[in-house]
């Protein structure tokens, strides 16, 4: 989200093993806690499957194994962050949501140029911050190839 | 409200004049010949030109109004109905709903195809002897309608208008015992119901058009009027008495009152009736009243003296009496003028608003945005579903002997339920409009192909969640096109079979066991095996030597890339067809299938679910997953014994039920639950119909129960996956998915489950 005059940006940050990453706020529907989800066939791996959300099945993607890290073993500590694109919900596991951060624009870097799939497709950008270091994830790419990996 | 809302409204209301219009028009063609069914096929057409002209819309104007003239002569018995009137007419009804939809969604039509019509329905209403004082058979345009345009070769001549003639009005309201040479005088007796009010019209516009034809003497008969306390405000009870001159006859006259007529006594005599004005009034604490001249001017400023229902409400009726005598007889005479004239329609459309809210009608109806209605399907499925985890909680809690609770939530059970039942109620239409757009579809199809065809509807009041009946016409338009232009022979050939020349095509809808059943039968040729099996060959679809059934050769049709048709028309017969429509229909959750007679003709027969927000499901174990499986899919359930099942070929088994081999389907294997195949004897076998014949034994683990589930789209929030029709939630409030069994079964003869949907996807 952008504070006028400053060109801030308000992001949720959450971690996953000993990484940080982050998405725009404005994105977020709700946050909640981790309950078992129904496994779709023929689904891709990181795509844990669908759960009730008060009505509405919501698919949730396990994130780490999305950025090409290890699938989570989900237990009650772990959250799964609502996401809206679109008209669609979709649900990320994460290990933990850490921080609500207020960036200026201008302290997000560029993705550095690596041939890893996560550093060229889901990492909009990086943001330092004391001394940690955040990853913006870019919410489009995660989603945009759902269907055609699904079909 | 603004105007496009108004125009949306309008546009709504055409398409139920449309549809009055058709059934109105099929109703005489089937030898109805009540006059009412006229009137209201000529009202249907009359109010679609009347509306069109307030916005404007000037080539529906015409059509609506050529139309109007002939359908007048046949109200007026100058013409007699005959078949070819009534082609003529149908297809002008058609037409006339292009013309409509072209207005409200911009796009053009076939000008040519008006044109020829235009002149049909002309030669029509020319044709008709008329006797030699009546007027030419067209009428004059109600005022407030734009002229005609050009496409109008009627013979239709603009009126000139004039108001000259009122200037002499306070002359010749002094009672002119002779008619000026030239003009004549009819004697109007003019009692208007309460509809007419109700309906939004009002005496005194009906009057004031009346003095546009000539000079008028009025007097208004409030002798019915009752006390006060007897009175009803939104009756009736005045009635007036006009004396009429003019140079125009009497058809004139009687078109001032055209929109009204079915809600007033109306009666005109020629001549004048001087004994009637003279009469004293029979109430008789009434002043007997001289013929009064009526006054336009005074009806704008005092709208509130004829338009009794307003003034009955408005003001003590005692009072108001009086009042209105006093303002007929003093008020000034004054020509009327055209802003006045705009104001009256004001008033009038006012007046229309508030009298059309007013109106106790029969059957009350409202119009409700469709999504208002999913919305409330949607909370009521969230309803049925937390009442089943409060139900299960409370049975996990064993809160125990507590009756109370457990009475409690019964209640709430039944409730739910009925709720349920309620709402789907709401979305429940009949599928009649459904039909009669393929009354339509028919009779263009016959005009190309050269055919003679009846369309027979029965059962078009069954009623079917719209949602469903949307997605009907399609599959539906498919089949008629495919009936008339493969299943009808042509007349010469029929009559070369010793069969009625005119083909039947009878569509049929009903109710069986909770899923309603749209059937289309023809009485054509039937399904030709021979072609069928040699071109299924041909294309590779079977085996030269296969042995296959009558039902299973008729079934081939379904088959993509399957068509008969010897030459490729742009009806039907582009290799495209049945495979399409079969599965349109099993996207509803419906089955098709045909049974077919040589010589006899075929029936197409779909299955369809009453509606698409529950299904009736048996509620499954696969691999430690929860599955339901629709029930209706399922033709019994029965538990394998090891004696049952037989290897066949490496992975494949096959279970012994009655002597008949059927093919076992490992659901957890194929949708990838888990990777070997399960040993059948620990589990359960559900016997499946699958489409196309042929059955299938799908494994499961075990059975956990039958339950109605609301259905939930997996599509909203991610995408298509296969074998799984779609999600549920249960009522531990954990998501179980649906099984599309018709996938699994497809997948279970070899193709890949995923690609088989990818191409379905794309297709």
């Amino acid at each position: 989200m952008r504070v006028s005059g400053n060109d801030m940006c308000e992001l949720i940050a959450f971690t996953i093993g000993d990484q940080e990453f982050c998405v725009e706020v404005m994105a977020v529907r709700e946050i909640r806690g981790w309950t078992p989800a129904t496994p779709l066939p023929h689904s891709p791996g990181y795509v844990r499957g669908v759960i009730n959300l008060r009505g509405v099945v919501l698919p949730v993607m396990d994130m780490s194994q999305r950025l090409g890290m290890d699938r989570t073993d989900p237990s009650q500590r772990h959250v799964i962050i609502v996401i809206q694109t679109g008209s669609q919900l979709v649900g990320l596991l994460v290990d933990s949501v850490s921080d609500i951060l207020a960036v200026a624009e201008s302290a997000i870097q560029p993705a550095p140029d690596v041939s890893r799939e996560m550093g060229r497709d889901f990492v909009q950008g990086i943001i330092p911050i004391e001394g940690r270091m955040v990853c913006l994830i870019q919410l489009n790419a995660l989603f945009g190839s759902i269907e055609s990996e699904a079909a | 409200m603004d105007m496009n809302e108004i125009k949306d409204i309008f546009f709504q209301e055409c398409e139920e004049q449309l549809a009055e219009l058709e059934s109105g028009l099929l109703r005489i063609n089937d030898g109805d010949t009540d006059p009412e069914t006229v009137n209201a096929v000529f009202r249907a057409v009359h109010s679609i030109k009347g509306g069109a002209g307030a916005f404007g819309l000037d080539d529906l104007v015409a059509f609506a109004h050529v139309f109007e003239t002939t359908l007048d002569c046949v109200r007026s018995n100058k013409l007699q109905t005959s078949s070819e009137l009534l082609k003529v007419m149908l297809k002008s009804a058609d037409v006339l709903a292009d013309l409509t939809a072209a207005s409200r969604d911009g796009g053009s039509i076939d000008k040519s195809r008006t044109s020829v019509l235009v002149k049909e329905l002309d030669a029509f209403a020319k044709g008709t002897p008329l006797p030699a004082s009546a007027p030419e058979p067209v009428k004059q345009e109600a005022p407030a309608e734009p002229a005609p345009q050009a496409t109008d070769d009627s013979g239709f001549q603009p009126v000139p208008f004039s108001f000259d003639g009122f200037e002499d009005e306070a002359e010749a309201a002094e009672l002119p015992d002779e008619a000026i040479a030239g003009r004549s005088v009819f004697t109007v007796r003019f009692k208007p119901r309460s509809d007419l009010y109700a309906k939004g019209n009002e005496a005194v516009l009906l009057l004031r058009d009346l003095a546009r034809l000539g000079d008028l003497q009025v007097r208004c008969d409030i002798d019915t009027l009752p006390p006060i306390d007897q009175l009803d405000p939104e009756g009736a009870y005045f009635s007036w008495l006009i004396r009429v001159e003019t140079d125009k006859d009497e058809e004139a006259v009687r078109h001032v009152f055209e929109f009204a007529e079915w809600d007033c006594l109306i009666e005109i005599t020629p001549g004048s009736d001087d004994e009637a004005f003279s009469a004293p009034t029979a109430a008789g604490e009434d002043q007997p009243m001289a013929p009064v001249p009526f006054d336009l001017s005074m009806l704008e400023e005092e709208p509130v003296v004829p338009a009794e229902t307003a003034a009955a409400v408005v003001v003590p009726i005692a009072a108001a009496r009086p009042a209105a005598v006093a303002a007929v007889e003093e008020a000034p005479l004054a020509p009327p003028s055209l802003p006045r004239a705009e104001k009256a329609l004001a008033a009038e459309a006012e007046k229309k608003e508030s009298a059309v809210a007013a109106v106790p009608a029969a059957p009350q109806t409202i119009r409700v945005d469709l999504d208002r209605v999913d919305r409330l399907i949607n909370l009521v499925g969230e309803l049925v579903i937390n009442q089943a985890m409060l139900a299960q909680s409370v049975v996990e809690n064993e809160t125990g002997g507590s009756s109370a609770i457990n009475l409690g939530l019964e209640e709430l059970q039944q409730l739910t339920r009925e709720i349920q039942d309620s709402v789907m109620a709401i979305r429940a239409q009949p599928v009649k409009p459904v039909f009669q757009r393929m009354g339509r579809i028919v009779r263009e199809i016959a005009d190309m192909t050269g055919k003679n065809v009846r369309l027979v509807t029965e059962g078009e009041n069954t009623e079917v969640d719209k949602t469903v009946i949307d997605k009907l016409a399609e599959p539906l338009t498919h089949m008629i096109r495919n009936a008339v232009d493969h299943g009808l022979e042509t007349p010469e050939k029929r009559a070369a079979l010793g069969k009625n020349p005119e083909g039947i095509l009878r569509l049929t809808a009903k109710h069986r066991s909770g899923r309603i059943v749209i059937e289309i039968a023809d009485d054509g040729a039937g399904i030709n095996r021979e072609r069928v099996r040699s071109k299924a060959i041909e294309n590779g679809l079977i085996a030269a030597d296969s042995n296959l059934s009558d039902e299973e050769i008729d079934n081939l049709i379904f088959h993509p890339g399957f068509s008969t048709a010897e030459k490729l028309s742009d009806i039907s017969g582009r290799g495209v067809g049945m495979d399409v429509v079969k599965r349109s229909i099993q996207q509803l959750g419906g089955r098709i299938s045909i049974t077919s007679k040589p010589g006899k003709g075929s029936i197409f027969t779909m299955s369809l679910p009453l509606t698409l927000a529950v299904l009736d499901g048996m509620v499954v174990t696969v691999a430690n997953q929860t599955l339901v499986v629709p029930l209706t899919a399922i033709v019994e359930t029965l538990q394998p014994e090891k004696q049952d099942i037989h290897a066949f070929g490496p992975t494949q088994r096959l279970i012994a039920i009655r002597d008949t081999f059927c093919p076992l389907v490992d659901v957890g294997h194929i949708l990838n639950f888990r990777p070997d195949l399960a040993n059948p004897i620990d589990g359960v076998a559900l016997l499946v119909e699958s489409e196309g014949g042929g059955q299938r034994a799908l494994m499961v683990d075990a059975i956990q129960g039958q339950r109605q589930v609301v259905i939930k789209s997996l599509e909203a929030n991610y995408t298509n996956v296969p074998g799984i029709a779609a999600a549920t939630i249960l009522g531990d409030g954990r998501v179980a998915l649906i099984l599309d069994v018709d996938a699994v079964v497809t997948a279970s003869r070899g193709h890949a489950l995923s690609s088989e949907m990818t191409l379905s996807a794309t297709g």
